[in-house]
């Protein structure tokens, strides 16, 4: 049984390298402030509209919303 | 409820756009993505952009490339989108479609962190492809050829680095060695140790070299170096033979050359004179021109201006970079480089433009260069340079485009049949007030006044092999004009036609001679001017008259048909004689068909509501072949041939189709398909055209015939990329017309209204809507933000539209254009202004700039208790807002202005000072409803400011619309979706009584009905939220109108909560909602305009039936049809919610685009034949436009 718990704990890690932005049960607050920050930056950069969207209400290009989200 | 969505205008901004050889041979082509929609263009060869093909993929298109196979004639497409796939497609020129070379599956769907789609490079030889995420994975596929020279792909090969962010990818072209790809790249792994943000702030990018070794099949990184740490775009160097390979990286303020084992060649980004010190200048778009002996680049800057980089090289590598100052034009979100000439420029916002180029540069210019680079204390020293007009750009043509919509509007402010669309489009300088009205443009050529009022026009050639033609002759009622055509158009008498009669038809008969038919006889004039007369018998006349070139029918009164023929000889003889049972209305020949004597079929319409075909075949001459019964005495008779659905490039190839047209005279139009053997006639449609029986013309349009009816309004029936479509012109109503072709203007239309002769081209043919367009600059400044518009309607009924907004940063401006911009100044500068517009004139009456750092953020028109001013105009504003670091203000203010001049000027009242920015204004009995941040306030008019009266700060965040109806208001905030609130009277108390319990970041709200809210959030989904009716009742019925309930709450909001009933994704950032009507007495909709400039509707379904009709065909669809890109429909409808109650009528419409055993296998499904599909589909469409 001992074997089967490990095997569980090593599946569980080998996910979270697999997909980044998995939480887990030690995760900080910051951490996951992090992921959550990501996950949306990179949609946004993602949804061309949405990126057009900041764009208009920040008076910026579009390439240049696109870098600052990168940033 | 149950809706149908359908898009009306396709989304006209672009995401992304490539150049190549797509369907093959030498022809420039261009594939752009516009969010949802990948469609090709191509550049005529005056220089005009024709949409060639275009097709909803039911995805979101991230990027495109293009690459071609070594020795191949043809470029294929990448494709990379949400679907987690990576997608190869082939333009097929014979059936004018995408084909789907290749789908293959790497990750989860959807735009996401490590998911890979966001880039793609390509090599420059074609052997391989890497698509890459955002951050960790990228993948490389290599393309290679099977024996029988199709393309293969190989499974992906990885090249992941976990922690690393990756801002651009591209290709490095080196000849025929291995295949390397450059990425620019973050290491974040510190960073996420260490949470006090220096390890952050201390990260370096990289450019890292990826080479895919072709004979072991793997991806090595083989080299990586720090870059500038404003790097964000790559750009391929030609290699190999060409150049120097490498690449160029694009960072902020600089380019530099890079490549492995070289040392980096830097030179700064010119900068505009004007620009502030902080802000740097980043590059946006890229293109490169190649040619054997030389290349270049041209890179533009998120301010506009294109530059121009050269690189020296020679056997040690490169030596010198220059950037020479270009042009500049509106900032584009790709560009591309056609190499006969073109600059293709797609524009982030705004109408897209082509370009010619008139000289690549080569005068001196502002330039800068690596090797006078010049190091100073505060680093690099900076070249400065004025914008200037263009030098070597001259544009040939534009692009329409909403993108994005900001506002919108739909109101019958010009009493019109049809209410038009006003919406606001464009950001800054370049933005406009476009009055969209369904239908297709036309352009006037000329307008000439006519002696009499003529009843009928006609054109005629001299010779069936002349391009152009030669007489236009008008009836009058009592005489015959002829004009012949030439360099001017003049009237004529040698033509041999008899003017002192009026003429029922005019026409070319035989090869060579004319043919006038006047209401005693027929007149034949032949080439050399014999004139043959044939004259009617008795005292009767001809009452109408049906003829196609070769053949002849005239109806006597009395019902009489004579059938004539023209012989071997040219001779017009007399054939058969049939007599009807009552008068002929109308009747018609069908069009010879190619290569046949004559043709098979006579159309009669009779007053006894029928309309009968007869046989002209000498065999069963006259001989009836079928009846038709109609609602109503047809008034016009049309045989119309129409090539099928689908075709090629123009649906050549594929057998045609009869169709037979009645103008009834109830004002439909009566459409249905003839066998081209046997004359039975099928599959009946009927649309309503007008209030006036339609007259049918035919035309002809791009070469093809078409069909115009004239009704209340004219209608043009057409063939665009292989579906026909019958939609409105913008003109006035015709009486008359005919096909019009001189050397001025090849596909005209000449027709008669009034006692005017008009020459007319129809434009823009497949678009659903024209539009006027009236440029926004109320001040030469820049406006930022928004601007929101209102309808203000003045006590007269006089209208009027007033239009505010427009916010910004910055300050005196010397040079402003369109074309330039403004000069970008410290942000959290504003102007603004509030604009009065007359729609009629597109003329400005009143301009009202707003001083001090004042920008307008609302208004609304408010009619006061007192009705001391009549209707009043409240202007919510607020005074140096910022939103970064933190959102913070000045002052809010809500100006209170006066209509004076019938509503052409204002006048300002008085200004109440507020504690945040007014973002939501509405009138409510009499009062003023302010949002004032998550307050809700209820104010009332004084002398000398607004005086408050009540007020409910319960609001979780932003209030950002206010609706009412009844004692009901219905606030909708900036994050969390609807609160429907009600106003106590007796107590003064504003409180909610219903909130939703889905956190929705409103972008646009509509009031349906009582309980019913429409809303779209900002993730692109429009949904309806309504109040259970039990809920309703009682909050209705309640003495204390759920107040006690209401101090409990529940679920930390509301005691009641609201349902949603219907939900669906769109795709894309909906601004506006409105429910509106676009078509006279139909039913009612909701139309949406979205940021990427598409306008869509959702229709209620009303029968049960259609409801299950659609839904099982959306279901067949979804199985047989997958969208092209390899997104799933049904995921991509449920991108962020489940998909409820919404039939996706785009994905139904594609139905026609189906092989037709395809269609038959999913009609059967359905118990219904093809036909009735496309019947229901039709009928679908009309019920919105």
């Amino acid at each position: 049984q001992a074997s089967d718990r490990f095997n569980i704990n090593s599946q569980l890690e080998h996910l979270q390298a697999k997909y980044v932005g998995t939480g887990h049960a030690d995760l900080n607050r910051f951490e996951w402030a992090v992921n959550i920050q990501r996950d949306s930056y990179a949609s946004y950069i993602g949804h061309y509209p949405m990126l057009a969207y900041f764009a208009v209400a920040e008076n910026e290009s579009i390439g240049r919303e696109r870098y600052n989200f990168m940033q | 409820m149950y809706l149908y969505n359908l898009t009306l205008q396709q989304a006209t901004g672009i995401v992304s756009a490539i150049n190549g050889n797509f369907s093959g041979g030498k022809i420039q082509e261009i594939v752009v993505a516009r969010g949802k929609i990948l469609s090709l263009l191509r550049p005529d060869d005056l220089g005009k952009l024709q949409t060639l093909h275009s097709v909803e993929i039911f995805g979101c298109i991230r990027s495109l490339a293009q690459f071609r196979l070594t020795g191949a004639q043809k470029d294929y497409i990448v494709v990379g989108s949400d679907s987690g796939r990576i997608v190869i497609l082939e333009y097929n020129k014979e059936k004018n479609v995408f084909d789907k070379v290749h789908q293959e599956t790497f990750g989860k769907s959807g735009c996401r962190r490590i998911v890979p789609g966001q880039y793609l490079a390509i090599d420059p030889k074609g052997r391989a492809v890497m698509i890459g995420a955002c951050e960790k994975q990228k993948l490389v596929y290599v393309l290679n050829r099977d024996t029988a020279a199709r393309l293969t792909i190989s499974s992906p090969l990885e090249a992941h680095k976990s922690h690393t962010i990756v801002y651009s990818i591209c290709g490095v072209d080196c000849g025929f060695d291995n295949p390397i790809f450059a990425a620019i790249e973050l290491d974040y792994s510190e960073a996420d140790q260490d949470s006090t943000g220096v390890a952050a702030g201390e990260a370096q990018k990289h450019l890292t070299f990826y080479e895919l070794d072709l004979g072991l099949n793997h991806v090595s990184r083989k080299w990586s170096e720090q870059v500038d740490n404003g790097a964000n775009m790559l750009v391929t160097v030609p290699g190999g033979g060409d150049g120097p390979s490498g690449v160029l990286v694009c960072a902020e303020n600089f380019v530099i050359y890079k490549n492995q084992g070289h040392p980096d060649v830097r030179a700064v980004i010119p900068r505009r004179a004007d620009l502030p010190e902080e802000r740097g200048v980043l590059i946006v778009s890229a293109a490169t021109h190649k040619q054997k002996s030389m290349f270049f680049f041209l890179l533009q800057t998120e301010y506009g201006d294109i530059f121009k980089v050269t690189l020296e090289h020679g056997n040690e590598g490169v030596s010198e970079l220059k950037i020479k100052y270009f042009d500049t034009i509106p900032v584009t979100s790709s560009m591309c480089v056609l190499k006969t000439g073109f600059l293709f420029a797609a524009s982030e916002f705004g109408n897209h433009a082509l370009y010619q180029f008139q000289a690549i540069g080569d005068d001196p210019d502002v330039e800068s260069s690596s090797s006078t680079l010049m190091e100073t204390e505060e680093g690099f020293q900076p070249v400065f340079f004025q914008p200037r007009g263009l030098k070597n750009l001259v544009r040939i043509d534009q692009a329409e485009s909403l993108m994005p919509i900001m506002d919108m509007k739909i109101a019958n402010l010009f009493e019109e049949e049809t209410p038009q669309i006003f919406s606001l489009c464009g950001r800054g300088p370049r933005s406009s007030l476009r009055i969209l009205r369904p239908g297709l443009a036309i352009s006037e050529m000329a307008v000439s006044q006519l002696p009499g009022v003529p009843s009928a026009v006609w054109t005629v050639k001299k010779n069936v092999n002349d391009a152009f033609d030669a007489y236009i002759v008008v009836s009058f009622a009592n005489a015959t004009l002829v004009l012949s055509i030439g360099e001017t158009v003049e009237e004529v008498s040698d033509s041999g036609f008899l003017d002192t009669t009026p003429s029922l038809a005019v026409s070319l008969i035989g090869d060579d001679s004319l043919m006038q038919v006047h209401p005693n006889g027929i007149r034949h004039i032949r080439e050399d001017g014999r004139i043959n007369e044939w004259r009617t018998p008795g005292k009767r006349t001809i009452v109408k008259v049906g003829s196609n070139g070769l053949q002849v029918v005239i109806a006597l009164s009395g019902g009489e048909l004579i059938y004539f023929e023209v012989d071997m000889t040219g001779q017009l003889m007399e054939v058969e004689k049939h007599e009807m049972s009552g008068d002929v209305a109308c009747l018609d020949i069908a069009p010879v068909p190619e290569g046949r004597q004559r043709s098979r079929f006579l159309a009669v319409g009779s007053y006894d509501n029928t309309i009968r075909i007869l046989s002209l075949d000498p065999d069963d001459c006259m001989q009836v072949l079928s009846v038709q019964s109609v609602s109503s005495p047809p008034e016009s008779l049309l045989f119309l041939e129409v090539k099928a659905s689908v075709g090629g490039e123009d649906g050549a190839d594929h057998p045609a189709n009869l169709f037979l047209n009645a103008g009834l005279q109830n004002g439909v139009l009566f459409r249905t398909v003839v066998d081209m053997v046997t004359g039975q006639l099928s599959d009946s449609r009927s649309r309503f055209l007008g209030l006036r029986a339609p007259k049918l013309f035919s035309v002809k349009v791009r070469g093809r015939p078409a069909m115009l009816c004239l009704s209340s309004r004219p209608w043009l029936g057409y063939i665009h990329q292989g579906h026909f479509l019958l939609t409105p012109l913008s003109y006035e109503t015709l009486e008359f017309a005919a096909s019009f072709s001189s050397d001025q203007c090849a596909e005209g239309v000449v027709a008669v209204a009034g006692d005017a002769l008009r020459v007319f081209t129809i434009e823009r043919l497949g678009e659903t809507f024209n539009e006027t367009a009236i440029p926004l600059r109320y001040t030469p400044r820049r406006k930022e933000c928004f601007e929101a518009a209102g309808m203000g309607e003045n006590g007269n009924g006089n209208m009027n539209q007033m239009e505010n907004g427009g916010d910004d940063e910055d300050k005196e401006d010397p040079l402003s254009d369109e074309q330039y911009g403004y000069p970008k100044a410290e942000s959290n500068k504003w102007v603004s202004c509030i604009r009065v517009l007359d729609p009629r004139t597109a003329s400005t009456t009143c301009l009202l700039e707003l001083q001090d750092n004042e920008a307008a953020f609302s208004v609304c028109t408010v009619n006061f208790h007192d009705k001391e001013y009549g209707t009043l105009l409240a202007v919510g504003t607020a005074k140096g807002l910022q939103f970064w670091p933190k959102r913070s203000l000045t002052a809010g203010f809500i100006h209170i202005y006066r209509f004076l001049e019938d509503g052409r000027s204002l006048e300002l009242l008085h200004k109440t000072q507020v504690e945040g920015v007014p973002l939501a204004l509405c009138q409510f009995q009499g009062r003023l409803l302010a949002g004032i941040g998550s307050v809700l306030r209820l104010y009332d008019l004084g002398k000398r400011r607004l005086l408050r009266k009540c007020e409910n700060k319960l609001f979780p965040n932003t209030i950002i619309s206010i609706q009412t109806y009844r004692d009901r208001i219905y606030v909708g905030d900036i994050q969390e979706s609807f609160h429907f609130c009600k106003y106590r009277r007796d107590e003064n108390q504003l409180y909610i009584f219903a909130d939703d319990v889905v956190p929705r970041w409103l972008t646009a709200s509509y009031h349906i009905d009582f309980d019913t809210m429409a809303g779209a959030d900002k993730f692109g989904n429009v949904y309806f939220v309504r109040l259970p009716q039990d809920v309703s009742d009682e909050i209705e019925e309640d003495p204390t109108g759920g107040k006690i309930k209401w101090e409990q709450g529940r679920l930390n909001g509301a005691p009641n909560k609201v349902e949603e009933i219907v939900q669906f994704h769109v795709g894309d950032v909906v601004t506006s909602l409105q429910k509106a009507s676009l078509i006279p007495g139909g039913g009612e909709c909701v139309l949406y305009g979205t940021v990427m400039g598409s306008l869509g509707a959702l229709l209620p379904f009303t029968s049960r039936d259609d409801v299950d009709f659609f839904s099982h065909l959306e279901m067949h669809m979804r199985q047989e049809h997958p969208p092209l890109c390899g997104r799933d429909h049904m995921a991509y409808r449920s991108a962020y919610f489940p998909v409820k109650d919404v039939i996706d009528g785009d994905l139904c419409e594609q139905f026609p685009t189906l092989p037709l055993d395809l269609q038959r296998k999913i009609a059967d499904e359905l118990d219904r034949t093809p036909g009735e599909i496309l019947k229901k589909l039709e009928e679908a469409r009309n019920k919105i436009i």
